[in-house]
């Protein structure tokens, strides 16, 4: 049975897409069967960050009405093969989500793979609803700033009381909080919340803290999950994350701002 | 202070004709078991006869869950409705019961109550509707459905262990709310009784809902968004700063809000 994963926010833009493509990329490195399913109907990005919009035949909503069976839309990334795309549409919207659809195609992916990574639409409407309905893990994005803080907090209620796991009064879904976009500068002159700010509202188990950093665009532009991105500070960062999501004890990075050197210290003055 | 004599001021100059309260009542049910009218009829004719008084303008609910699979439109509503009324009984509403039994009820201006005990599509209301819009006996069943980890130690008391997030509402039916996690902002507590919260409270708490002037408010930690005692209300901004994150409790004297260090 796969583990199914939900990657939401409720605020748009917070990184969603690229921490999906990122989990799903560093747990298939570790060897793990995963697939990722993008929800956002009507709005894909993630064949564009994974590199495969060139690839797309087929995809999610075809395998829900039934007009091409799930191996014929799954796309097998070039980089790792133990991960698959799952394409959302670009012609249709949401409402071509069904609960039966999504849960039937869930379903058939459980037996083959171990993990089912869900690359949630920004809101708390249909799409999101169908992306996190099924989950057992939730990976909650949150930026460092107030309005991404309070929408990830509905989203946890949301994810308490509309899940399957709550209406059938299972163990509730696993929450994880992941803060992106963090400026460890802007946070020492106090102009952006620190980890301890928004775990004081949210309190979650942290996932991991991944820092603001160009190399998440330049990775976005060429189509390269930041993962694979070693030098970079984000991409290390993800790469923390993905092991801290399997079990290992790695301590945080980049909170602190980057300590001058010695020469520009000198020099600053 | 100043904030007293505003919620006072409302009522004073009128712009508060009216308030929107939710409230339980008991009220006796008649279950019906039986199509036949006139062996309704006989039996009630006993029990009344044993007791006039007691029926005398007495409001009641016609229970048709007991008629199941009897075929559409099994009861004959409206001679039981005139029945009843020759007893001098109220009736005002049937729960239970077909489409078929809901629509012959609307025709006869009867109210279809909601049955609290059959489990319904609940994320829509726990989520959705203002308080104002719906009716008191819609909202018993909402702490269960919003927090599938409330637990209920028993009827009108709720006990509430996970946080309570943003644009979640909880409500304590008839007593008393207890919340051992932080409220956050956005989120909505209410209760006919008291409210504790022993986590930081950032959201909403409005106590004595059906009009207890007694109902109280605790807290260990005050950062509400709004803090309510039977209608009478506080907003963040008319909190005095030295009430702010201090363990507090909220009562009413003489009608009049206070907020006094614990």
């Amino acid at each position: 049975m796969a583990r199914i994963i939900v990657i939401t926010s409720g605020k748009g833009g917070v990184g969603k897409t690229t921490t999906s493509a990122a989990l799903a990329m560093g747990l298939a490195q570790q060897g793990k069967r995963t697939v990722v399913i993008d929800f956002d109907v009507g709005l894909r990005n993630l064949d564009l960050i994974m590199g495969c919009e060139r690839r797309v035949v087929y995809d999610f909503i075809n395998v829900i009405n039934g007009e091409a069976n799930l191996n014929q839309a799954l796309i097998r990334d070039k980089r790792c093969d133990h991960l698959y795309v799952l394409p959302a549409s670009q012609t249709r919207d949401k409402d071509a989500l069904t609960k039966e659809g999504v849960d039937r195609v869930l379903t058939e992916l459980s037996e083959g793979y171990d993990f089912i990574v869900c690359d949630s639409p920004a809101g708390i409407e249909h799409g999101a609803n169908m992306a996190m309905y099924f989950a057992d893990d939730a990976v909650v994005v949150t930026n460092p700033e107030v309005s991404s803080v309070r929408d990830s907090d509905r989203m946890l209620g949301i994810l308490s009381s509309r899940s399957r796991r709550a209406e059938n009064g299972e163990e509730p879904i696993s929450e994880y909080l992941l803060l992106t976009r963090y400026d460890p500068e802007r946070v020492a002159n106090g102009e952006m919340l620190s980890v301890d700010d928004v775990q004081e509202i949210l309190s979650l188990k942290l996932l991991g803290v991944v820092p603001e950093s160009k190399a998440v665009l330049n990775a976005s532009n060429a189509g390269v999950p930041v993962i694979l991105d070693r030098e970079s500070d984000a991409g290390q960062a993800y790469n923390d994350m993905v092991s801290r999501y399997l079990g290992e004890d790695v301590p945080h990075r980049f909170l602190n701002p980057e300590k001058k050197g010695f020469l520009s210290r000198l020099f600053k003055g | 202070m100043a904030v007293n004599s505003s919620s006072q001021n409302n009522d004073a100059d009128g712009s508060r004709s009216f308030e929107l309260k939710a409230a339980s009542f008991t009220l006796p049910i008649i279950r019906l078991m039986d199509n036949n009218v006139e062996a309704v009829a006989a039996r009630l004719g006993k029990k009344v006869e044993k007791a006039p008084h007691f029926f005398r303008n007495t409001p009641v609910v016609i229970d048709l869950s007991g008629l199941a699979g009897s075929g559409a439109g099994g009861a004959d509503l409206p001679l039981l409705v005139g029945l009843l009324r020759g007893y001098g009984m109220i009736p005002f509403g049937v729960r239970g019961g077909s489409k078929e039994q809901h629509a012959a009820a609307e025709a006869l201006e009867l109210a279809v109550l909601r049955d609290s005990y059959v489990k319904r599509d609940k994320t829509k209301e726990a989520e959705g509707a203002e308080p104002e819009d719906s009716a008191p006996s819609e909202q018993a069943p909402q702490p269960r459905a919003s927090q599938g980890q409330a637990q209920r130690a028993n009827q009108g008391f709720l006990l509430v262990t996970r946080p309570v997030r943003s644009g979640q509402r909880v409500y304590a039916a008839g007593g008393d709310l207890s919340i051992t996690a932080a409220v956050s902002s956005g989120a909505e507590l209410m209760a006919d009784g008291n409210i504790h919260v022993y986590g930081p409270l950032r959201g909403r708490a409005l106590a004595g809902m059906s009009g207890n002037l007694e109902a109280r408010i605790f807290c260990q930690d005050l950062q509400a968004e709004l803090v309510s005692i039977a209608g009478h209300y506080r907003v963040s901004e008319n909190i005095p700063s030295e009430m702010r994150g201090v363990p507090v409790q909220i009562f009413l004297d003489q009608k009049v809000l206070r907020i006094e260090k614990l």
